[in-house]
C-alpha cells in the first residue's frame, strides 16, 4: 500500500511537468497577449513592457525561468493584468475563498444527495422514491448560473434575508459569516447534489439485489446491520470514485459562483485569467487544479482499498 | 421582558436620530441630508490597479479620481476647474503653461507639492515603469515626452518642472486649446514618492496607500469590494458629505439590478433592453445620458481587405442600407443616438457637419445604396457581394450584427457572413488587417473633437482599416493649431462621409439607476467623471 502511495506521488512529478510545459505553449499559441487592448499601444511602449515581463526573451528561456521561479523560489511572478498583485497574491487571497464554500459544498452535497439515494432506494417504487428521483432530476436540469439570480430574487430581493452576494468582511460586516456562504452553496450543489443522489440509489439497488446480502437475510440479520454494514459500504465505491473529480471540481471550477454571487474565489480569476491572457495566472492556477486533481485522484484509490478489501494495489 | 428591551432600543434610538437630522442640511442647497452618508455602487469588474499611473480602465478611474487629484477636475457639466491648482496661466504662444498649486496635504499628512507631479509625470513617461499609458504624455504633447518613452532621452528632460514647491511648469511641444481638459485624466495624478519607495509594489494595499484626494482607500477585497472613507487631510473636506463609497462588483446585470431593488446598491446599470420598460415603472430613477463613446463598423482598405470595399459606392450602399433607427429603437432601446458621423455629437467644441445621407429618409438611402451597388457592379445582375464581419463576444453586438446582415441581404443582396471572436482574438484579428469589415467602438479619453478624429490620420495606431486621406491628416494637423478648429472638424466628418471608411452604427448613452435619494450625480457629463465628494443622500 505504502510502496503504491509512494509510486503515485512519484508518478505526479512528470504528470507536472508536462501539464506546465503543454499549458504554456498552448497559452502562447493563443491570439493576442496580455497588452493587446482596443487600442495599439505605440511599438516602443510595447516594447517597454514585453522587457519588463520578459516576454522578449526566447521561449525556451521564458519556460526555463518561470520554472526555476517555481521550483527553487516557489514565485509564480507578477500577473500581467492585476498590476498591483502577484500570482501568489491572488491564489492567496481567492483559493481559501474557494475552498471554504467548496468545502460546505461538499458537505452539503454528500449528506443529502446520499441520503436522498440511501431513502429512495430502500423506498423504491414508492412515492418517496418517486419524489427523490424526480427533485434530482430538476435539480440536475437546474444549471448554477440560472440558481445563482433566482436564489438572490428570493433570499435577497423578496425575503431580504441574505446579502445579494459578496464574501465575509471580517468582524465588522454586519451580515453574518453564514449568511454569506448559503447562497454559493446552495447554487453549487444542487447539481453535484443530484448526481450524488442517482448514483448512490442506483449503487444500493444493484447491491441490494446481489447475493451475499440475499444471504445476510437468509442468515436472520435484522436490517439494520444488512444495510449500515454490508450494503453501504460497497454500495459507496462508485460513488467515491465520482466524489474525487467532483471536489475538485467543487473548489476549483466555480466561476459561475464568483461571477453572480461576488464571491471573489479563483474559479473567476481562472477564467478571467484566460480572456485576458494573463499568462502567470492562467499557469498559476493551472497547476494549483493539476495538483489537486491528482491528489484527489490518489485520495479515492487509497480509500478504495480501505472500504473493499477485495481491491489490493 | 423582550418588550421592555426593545421599547427602550426605540426610545434611545429616537434620541440619538433626532439632533442628528436636525443638523444635517447640504451647506448650498439646504436639503436635509440622510443620518446615513453612504453610497454603494455596482462595479462590473475587479479594479486592475489603484497605482494612477498604472491603471488603464474606467472603472478604477472613478476610484482614483476620489484618492488623487489630479492639477484640473471637471465639474458636473464637464467643464475644467481648479483641482490640486488653485490657477494657471498660459504663455502667449501657447507651449508654457505654469500651474499654482493650492495648498494641500496628502493624507498622511505630508504637503503636496509640484515635485509631486514631476515625480508622476516622469514616472508615467519612464520606460522602466512600462505604464501602458505612457503614450498619454505624447498626446499631452510635454516636452521631450517621445523621445523618453523610446529611451532616447533621459527621464528628467521631460518638459515639466517644479519651480517651487507651489509651482508647475509645463511646456509642451504645439499649442493645445484643450490641454487643460486633458489633466482631468487619472494617469496625470500625483503619487507620492515617499510612500512608493518605503513600500514598493505593495503601496497601492490599503492602509499603505497616501493619496491627496477626498477619500482614503479603506478595504479592498478583490472581486468583492473596494471601500473608500472620507479623508479628513482633503483641502475642502468640510465640503465632502458622503463619509462612505463602496464599490461592489457583480458581473452580471441583472443580479446588480436585483441587489438595486433590493436596495443593496444605490447605482446600476441598466441592462441591454430594458430601459424602456424600467423607465415606465421607475421615471425617477432610470436615466439615459449622453456618453462620449461611438460605435461603428470599419471596413479594411488595406491589402488583405476584400476587393469590392475598394470601391467607395460599394462602401457607400453598406453605410445607407444600414437602418440605424432600428438598431437604435428595437434592440438597444436605451436613448442612443443613431449615428452618420464618428465623432459622439455632444463632445465639447464639435458643430455637426450637414451630412447629406443623414437627412434622407430610410427609403430613399436604401434607393441611393442599390443605385451605387449597381454601378459599382455588385447585387442583381452583377457580381455577388460576399463580405465577413467580425465582431467580440457579446449579447449586443450579436444582435446588431444579425440585424445589420439581414438589412444587407435584404436591401442589396449581399451575403454578409458573421464571425464572432473572442476580445483579445478579435484585437488581434483588427491589428493584423486579417478581417474584412469589423466592429469598433471608440470612447474618448478627453472632451474635445480630436479625441475621435485623430484616429483616422494615416499613421494611428487605431487605424486598422488603413483609411488614409491626405486632406484629412492634413486637416488633422491644422485643427492643432487652429482658433477655430470646430471647422477643420467638421470638414474631416465631411471626408469620411464621402469616403466612408467606416460605417458610423451609433452615439452611446449612459443608461442608468440611481436611487432617488443620492443627489449630485454628473449625469451631464459627457466623459462620466464621477467624483465622490460632489455627492449626497437627502433624507426621505
Amino acid at each position: 500500500m505504502l510502496g503504491f502511495v509512494i509510486r503515485r506521488v512519484a508518478m505526479a512529478v512528470p504528470v507536472i511537468l508536462i501539464l506546465i510545459v503543454f499549458s504554456f505553449v498552448l497559452m502562447r499559441a493563443a491570439p493576442g497577449g496580455p497588452f493587446t487592448k482596443e487600442r495599439a499601444l505605440p511599438p516602443v511602449v510595447l516594447e517597454n513592457i514585453n522587457a519588463k515581463y520578459g516576454l522578449d526573451d526566447p521561449f525556451l528561456v521564458q519556460i526555463g525561468t518561470y520554472l526555476k521561479n517555481i521550483l527553487f523560489h516557489f514565485d509564480f511572478g507578477p500577473s500581467f493584468v492585476y498590476q498591483d498583485r502577484t500570482v501568489n497574491q491572488i491564489i492567496a487571497d481567492g483559493f481559501p475563498v474557494t475552498l471554504t464554500y467548496g468545502f460546505w459544498t461538499f458537505v452539503f452535497a454528500v449528506l443529502v444527495g446520499g441520503a436522498l439515494g440511501i431513502v429512495a432506494a430502500l423506498k423504491q417504487n414508492t412515492w418517496i422514491d418517486y419524489l427523490a428521483v424526480g427533485f434530482s432530476i430538476g435539480a440536475q436540469a437546474l444549471p448554477n448560473f440560472i440558481m445563482a439570480p433566482i436564489l438572490v430574487l428570493v433570499f435577497t430581493l423578496w425575503l431580504g434575508w441574505l446579502p445579494g452576494g459578496g464574501w465575509w468582511g471580517g468582524p465588522g460586516d454586519p451580515n453574518s459569516y453564514t449568511s454569506y456562504l448559503i447562497m454559493p452553496v446552495i447554487a453549487l450543489a444542487t447539481s453535484y447534489l443530484a448526481s450524488i443522489a442517482r448514483l448512490t440509489r442506483s449503487s444500493m439497488l444493484e447491491v441490494m439485489n446481489s447475493n451475499f446480502i440475499r444471504t445476510a437475510r437468509a442468515k436472520g440479520l435484522p436490517d439494520r446491520t444488512i444495510i449500515l454494514r454490508h450494503t453501504l459500504k460497497p454500495a459507496l465505491i462508485p460513488v467515491i470514485s465520482y466524489l474525487g473529480p467532483a471536489f475538485v471540481g467543487m473548489i476549483t471550477g466555480s466561476v459561475v459562483v464568483d461571477m453572480f454571487l461576488s464571491t471573489g474565489g479563483i474559479g473567476k480569476d481562472f477564467v478571467q485569467a484566460a480572456l485576458n491572457r494573463d499568462y502567470s495566472v492562467i499557469m498559476g492556477i493551472t497547476i494549483l487544479v493539476g495538483m489537486l486533481t491528482i491528489m484527489f485522484n490518489l485520495l479515492v484509490d487509497v480509500l478504495y482499498a480501505w472500504i473493499d478489501p477485495r481491491i489490493r494495489y | 421582558m423582550k418588550f421592555t428591551i426593545k421599547a427602550a432600543l426605540l426610545c434611545s434610538a429616537f434620541a440619538v436620530a433626532g439632533p442628528a437630522m436636525a443638523a444635517g442640511t447640504h451647506p448650498v442647497t439646504g436639503e436635509a441630508l440622510a443620518d446615513s452618508q453612504t453610497y454603494t455602487y455596482r462595479m462590473l469588474d475587479d479594479v486592475k490597479s489603484f497605482d494612477p499611473q498604472i491603471n488603464t480602465d474606467v472603472e478604477g478611474s472613478h476610484i482614483l479620481r476620489d484618492l488623487f487629484e489630479g492639477l484640473v477636475n471637471s465639474d458636473p457639466q464637464g467643464n475644467s476647474v481648479p483641482g490640486a491648482a488653485e490657477s494657471w496661466e498660459v504663455s502667449e504662444d501657447g507651449l508654457t503653461y505654469t500651474f499654482k498649486l493650492r495648498d494641500a496635504k496628502w493624507s498622511n499628512g505630508d504637503p503636496v507639492t509640484a515635485g509631486d507631479f514631476v515625480y508622476a509625470w516622469r514616472r508615467l513617461a519612464d520606460p522602466a515603469t512600462a505604464s501602458e499609458y505612457a503614450w498619454y504624455m505624447e498626446l499631452m504633447g510635454v516636452e521631450n515626452a517621445t523621445k523618453i518613452v523610446a529611451g532616447e532621452a533621459e527621464v528628467d528632460t521631460l518638459g515639466v518642472t517644479a519651480v517651487d514647491d507651489k509651482t508647475l511648469e509645463v511646456k509642451i511641444d504645439a499649442p493645445r486649446p484643450y490641454f487643460p481638459g486633458m489633466l482631468t485624466h487619472a494617469s496625470t495624478f500625483p503619487v507620492n514618492q515617499k510612500v512608493l519607495e518605503a513600500h514598493g509594489n505593495d503601496w497601492t494595499k490599503p492602509g499603505n496607500l497616501v493619496g491627496n484626494g477626498a477619500y482614503v482607500l479603506t478595504d479592498y477585497v478583490p472581486g468583492v469590494k473596494v471601500v473608500r472613507e472620507r479623508n479628513p487631510m482633503y483641502w475642502d473636506n468640510d465640503n465632502t458629505i458622503l463619509e462612505t463609497v463602496t464599490a461592489l462588483v457583480i458581473n452580471d446585470e441583472n443580479i446588480a439590478l436585483t441587489r438595486y431593488d433590493a436596495g443593496e446598491v444605490d447605482k446600476t446599470e441598466v441592462p441591454a433592453g430594458q430601459y424602456p420598460a424600467l423607465k415606465e415603472k421607475l421615471p425617477d430613477e432610470t436615466y439615459s445620458t449622453p456618453r462620449s463613446c461611438s460605435y461603428i463598423y470599419m471596413f479594411n482598405l488595406g491589402e488583405n481587405g476584400p476587393e469590392a470595399l475598394k470601391d467607395v459606392r460599394v462602401r457607400k450602399a453598406m453605410s445607407y442600407a444600414l437602418n440605424r433607427d432600428v438598431i437604435v429603437n428595437n434592440i438597444l432601446k436605451g436613448g442612443q443616438y443613431p449615428s452618420y458621423n464618428w465623432t459622439h455629437q455632444k463632445t465639447a467644441g464639435f458643430e455637426m457637419p450637414d451630412i447629406e445621407y443623414a437627412t434622407w429618409t430610410q427609403e430613399e438611402r436604401e434607393a441611393k445604396a442599390k443605385e451605387l451597388l449597381a454601378e459599382a457592379g455588385y447585387g442583381e445582375g452583377g457580381k455577388p457581394l460576399e463580405l465577413t464581419l467580425n465582431y467580440n463576444t457579446s449579447e449586443a453586438h450579436k444582435k446588431i450584427a444579425i440585424a445589420a446582415s439581414q438589412m444587407w441581404k435584404q436591401t442589396l443582396g449581399a451575403n454578409v457572413t458573421l464571425a464572432n471572436f473572442e476580445w483579445k482574438v478579435h484585437l488581434d484579428k483588427l491589428r493584423n488587417g486579417d478581417f474584412g469589415m469589423a466592429r469598433y467602438a471608440w470612447c474618448g479619453d478627453y472632451n474635445e473633437p480630436s479625441t475621435y478624429t485623430d484616429l483616422f490620420t494615416t499613421t494611428s495606431g487605431h487605424n486598422n482599416g488603413k483609411f488614409s486621406n491626405e486632406k484629412y491628416d492634413e486637416l488633422a494637423k491644422a485643427a492643432k493649431t487652429s482658433d477655430n478648429p470646430a471647422e477643420e472638424y467638421k470638414q474631416m466628418e465631411q471626408i469620411l462621409a464621402d469616403e466612408m471608411p467606416i460605417v458610423p452604427v451609433y452615439q452611446y448613452t449612459n443608461v442608468v439607476m440611481v436611487k432617488p435619494d443620492l443627489k449630485g450625480y454628473p449625469f451631464e457629463d459627457l466623459m462620466n467623471n464621477i467624483y465622490s465628494r460632489r455627492m449626497y443622500k437627502v433624507a426621505e
